[in-house]
């Protein structure tokens, strides 16, 4: 019986990161995208950065599911950045005629979470209570 | 080097003609780019073969020409349904499937050689050559 690999989606302050580090299977990679999506719409995460520096291959179908994933979680008002592509692939895909529309590519994890932070105003740490020196204050007044 | 044949009928089997054609491209000696431009040829051809015309196969030939040149040449055949009309199938954006159209026309733009030989209601041949550059 045929079962679906699994890719994990951590979830680090309001950015959801996915390392894909095995060869996706298409059944796979409908699947990630669904995923994605449900774990934005349940944790209210605000980014995602798709970690790809494993992926040896980006085909059109690949290309295509990370078109689809930024241009979808831009429509929930997220943001996606995929990091690490490997240069061989990014000539392979401009070669094929993949320009990823819309998908904003950085070259690690580090740059896309700074991206993620300054472009986006998205932080790492949700901090949705107000600053304790506020508080006071609040209450010296 | 022997050459392999893969029968194409499922989703795995795109990701076994991928990673064999990656394997046999590196035990030749093609560098990094190029195993990973065959691989993506197999991964979009084999993936054709899957969507239109339900299963075929693959045979990856390591060959040489009377230079001594060595090269790489990839079949792919299936029995399928076949292409009306190929110009138009070659051209970028065009699909019957809502698909990208980046198939064959971006195919034919990672190799040195690209033919592509179609009969409606016969199925359809192509055959892809990369050649090792000294
Ligand atoms: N093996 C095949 N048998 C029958 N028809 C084919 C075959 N391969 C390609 N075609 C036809 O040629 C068209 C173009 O193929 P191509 O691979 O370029 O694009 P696509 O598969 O439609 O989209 P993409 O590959 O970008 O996802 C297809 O839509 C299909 O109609
Ligand atoms: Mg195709």
């Amino acid at each position: 019986m045929y079962t679906p690999q699994r890719i994990p989606i951590l979830k680090v302050g309001r950015v959801l990161i996915v390392p894909i580090q095995v060869d996706m299977d298409d059944a796979t990679a409908m699947q990630l995208q669904e995923r994605i999506l449900a774990e934005l719409e349940r944790t209210g995460a605000r980014g995602v950065l798709i970690d790809i520096s494993l992926l040896e291959m980006v085909d059109s179908f690949i290309g295509r599911m990370l078109s689809d994933i930024a241009a979808m979680t831009r429509i929930m008002d997220a943001r996606t950045v995929v990091a690490g592509m490997q240069p061989a692939v990014a000539i392979t895909l401009v070669e094929l005629g993949l320009e990823l529309p819309g998908v904003d590519t950085v070259l690690n994890v580090d740059e896309g979470i700074r991206l993620l932070r300054d472009e986006f105003g998205i932080r790492e740490e949700a901090s949705e209570e107000p600053p304790d020196f506020e508080l006071s204050d609040h209450w010296k007044a | 080097m022997e050459s392999i044949a893969i029968l194409i009928e499922t989703e795995q089997d795109i990701i076994i003609a991928r990673s064999e054609v990656r394997s046999m491209a590196a035990a030749m000696g093609f560098r990094l780019t190029d195993q990973t431009r065959l691989a993506t040829v197999a991964s979009e051809l084999a993936r054709n073969i899957v969507k239109y015309a339900g299963r075929g196969r693959l045979i990856a030939q390591p060959m040489s020409d009377t230079d001594g040149r060595s090269g790489l040449r990839l079949i792919f055949e299936d029995q399928g349904p076949g292409i009306a009309d190929i110009d138009a199938a070659m051209r970028d954006g065009y699909s019957t499937s809502g698909g990208l159209g980046k198939g064959l026309p971006g195919s034919r733009r990672l190799v040195d050689e690209f033919q592509i030989e179609s009969h409606v209601g016969r199925g359809t041949r192509v055959t892809v050559i990369r050649w090792l550059s000294p």
